[in-house]
């Protein structure tokens, strides 16, 4: 395994050399909003005091609203819908937290499965090469090491970067990470100290991590055991279906199609969607199949702990993040949910 | 790579008014290239995304079937959005239609047994591709005794009426066409679809019955189809949900585990024994 160090003084050169082939995307403050976006120099990342982004960072790769397809209403080719020219730039990210990673990997499955490939997501996923940052230092919400992940996952990254106080360790895992650092003046050779040192920080971190949640039983409970199981009538009952989780989550991607209509013809679009919205199942007779708060709240948990575990060989749906217990408005807790579902 | 989501250019070639009410119109599309038609390789039991532009997509099961020829069948309820757009489309208009989407009918564990087809309403459409499947002359052979139970409110509410009336006349079906009440000028059978079911008597051996129809008819079917013998695995039906990209990914058409779209909409009662009823 190839690892490099990036002096935190050699940053700004780092990002100077990689600008000359990739668009560069980091960690950056708007107001108290952490997201990731194009930046050309260390001081616009918001690395030192940086958690991870408020929202997850999965519309790098599959945007709150993209654009499908097209037509024209008029002429030859009217009423024909058209491929959208999708050719997105090389794109390096850094600063990837491990959960958001390991997210992406389980949402690359379900962007391409054994029929069909979604080159919305595909392509971008394809030009961007995803250097992660360790977290040598957990949040009290985070619960990785309870869901396969680690605050040192390595899964869905193309490199792995550790803080290493003065500078970053480099652990280059990917052919595709290989070819970045490949000519790089800014980057050096790794000490074998630096990578005991990584060592001990992934070790001290993974001990740091203060939330568990058990999760083990779950796999011996049929759908339907779960599914039935009384704790669902409590668990919905402070739920506003604000769709707040769904948004935040990086796993969650469901979304909608719409044509929208201008002058000269339209487009279709594909827009996040939200499996807490009433409007998100019903028929056009008006049968909802998930006409009550309940099934809605139930149909979230058991997709993230049930239902993609059944269909992907145990990989679970939840990376651990978090976010969703920091921002619910009512304090719906995954943690306790997934808690209750394997009692 | 051929993108899952861009529909096929299609001509409509023939609109038929199926019902006395007008709201079941059949679209016959031929596509604009032939090279699609290729591509549009299916079964009965698969549906495809219809698209209006401007106005959106809807999945309908697929009325024709692949022996028939080029073209492609589709019989649809005027009801929202789409279909009402659809409606209010002439013949020689271009449209878009994507798929063939989802599972089909088990045709392969169908080979060498007894048929029984039960349908009511509209639901009949890919009950319709499956009939002239299984009675086109090189897949006729295929299969055993072919019983139709079919059944609608009126005799003006029946689909493919001169389908029926073809069928009526051959000796290798079972043929029961089914209207709710006496009617001025019926001369067939009266009832509704479970009693018929229950009079016709299938037999269960070596045999598998396909069930599309309105809840409350399935309702009062199914213990019809145990009192005569039909396991679960023997009975098959197919479900609706709502759906948007039809490949299983947009998340919102799952009955548990399973999405409607891609695992189904063909499924056994014996499948659907194991998952929540969100359908």
């Amino acid at each position: 395994m190839e690892y490099k160090i990036l002096k935190k003084n050699n940053v700004d050169t780092f990002i100077g050399e990689l600008k000359k082939k990739y668009k560069f995307w980091g960690p950056k403050k708007k107001t108290k909003q952490i997201t990731f976006g194009e930046v050309s120099s260390q001081q616009e990342m918001c690395l030192e005091d940086f958690t991870n982004s408020s929202m997850s960072p999965k519309g790098i790769f599959f945007p709150q609203s993209e654009i499908m397809l097209s037509f024209k209403k008029s002429g030859e080719q009217a009423n024909i819908y058209k491929d959208v020219e999708i050719s997105p730039s090389p794109k390096v990210v850094f600063g990837m937290r491990p959960c958001d990673a390991r997210a992406f990997s389980l949402l690359d499955k379900i962007f391409t499965n054994d029929q069909f490939t979604d080159n919305y997501w595909v392509s971008k996923r394809e030009a961007t090469t995803l250097i992660g940052l360790g977290c040598n230092a957990p949040c009290s919400t985070c619960f990785c090491t309870s869901v396969n992940s680690h605050p040192f996952d390595e899964k869905g990254l193309d490199l792995l970067a550790t803080d290493l106080g003065d500078r970053y360790l480099l652990k280059v895992l990917t052919e595709k990470g290989k070819k970045m650092t490949e000519g790089m003046s800014s980057l050096e050779d790794a000490k074998d100290s630096d990578i005991t040192q990584q060592k001990e920080l992934s070790t001290k971190a993974e001990g740091a991590i203060t939330s568990h949640v058990s999760v083990d039983k779950i796999k011996d409970k049929s759908v339907l055991e779960l599914y039935n199981n009384d704790m669902w009538s409590k668990v919905y009952e402070s739920c506003l279906n604000c769709g707040t989780c769904t948004y935040v989550c990086p796993t969650c991607h469901c979304f909608d199609v719409q044509d929208e209509v201008s002058k000269e013809g339209g487009v279709r679009i594909r827009n996040w969607d939200s499996c807490m919205s009433w409007l998100f199942t019903i028929h056009t007779t008006g049968h909802n199949p998930r006409p009550s708060k309940k099934e809605r709240v139930r149909q979230r948990f058991m997709h993230k702990f049930k239902y993609i575990p059944v269909k992907r060989d145990g990989e679970i749906g939840c990376v651990g993040c978090g976010r969703c217990v920091t921002l619910c408005p009512v304090n719906i807790d995954i943690r306790e949910v997934a808690n209750l579902m394997n009692d | 790579m051929k993108n899952p989501y861009l529909p096929y250019p299609v001509r409509i070639d023939k609109i038929v008014i199926e019902t006395e009410d007008r709201n079941l119109k059949s679209f016959k599309f031929l596509f604009l290239n032939a090279d699609d038609r290729k591509a549009f390789d299916y079964t009965p039991g698969q549906f495809a995304q219809l698209s209006v532009t401007g106005k959106g997509e809807i999945p309908i099961g697929i009325a024709s079937s692949p022996t028939e020829g080029d073209h492609l069948l589709f019989t649809v309820n005027k009801m929202g959005l789409v279909t009402t757009a659809l409606h209010n489309l002439s013949e020689g208009d271009i449209m878009g239609v994507r798929g063939p989407l989802g599972n089909s009918y088990p045709f392969d564990a169908m080979k060498g047994k007894d048929i029984i087809i039960i349908g009511g309403g509209y639901a009949f459409t890919t009950l319709r591709s499956t009939m002239v499947y299984l009675l086109d002359k090189k897949n006729r052979a295929d299969f055993g005794k072919i019983t139709l139970i079919y059944g609608a409110r009126t005799p003006g509410m029946l689909l493919y009426k001169e389908t029926l009336e073809e069928w009526s006349k051959r000796d290798d079906i079972n043929y029961n066409v089914t209207v709710d009440r006496e009617a001025p000028g019926w001369k067939g059978i009266v009832g509704f679809v479970p009693a018929v079911t229950e009079k016709v008597a299938p037999s269960s051996t070596n045999a598998i019955a396909i069930i599309c129809g309105p809840p409350v008819m399935i309702k009062f079917t199914l213990p019809v189809m145990t009192k005569l013998g039909f396991t679960p695995e023997q009975t098959v039906t197919s479900l609706e949900n709502r759906m948007k990209c039809g490949i299983g990914i947009c998340g919102r058409c799952n009955v548990g585990p399973e999405y409607v779209c891609k695992d189904g909409p063909v499924f056994t009662m014996a499948q659907l024994k194991e998952m929540p009823q969100e359908y």
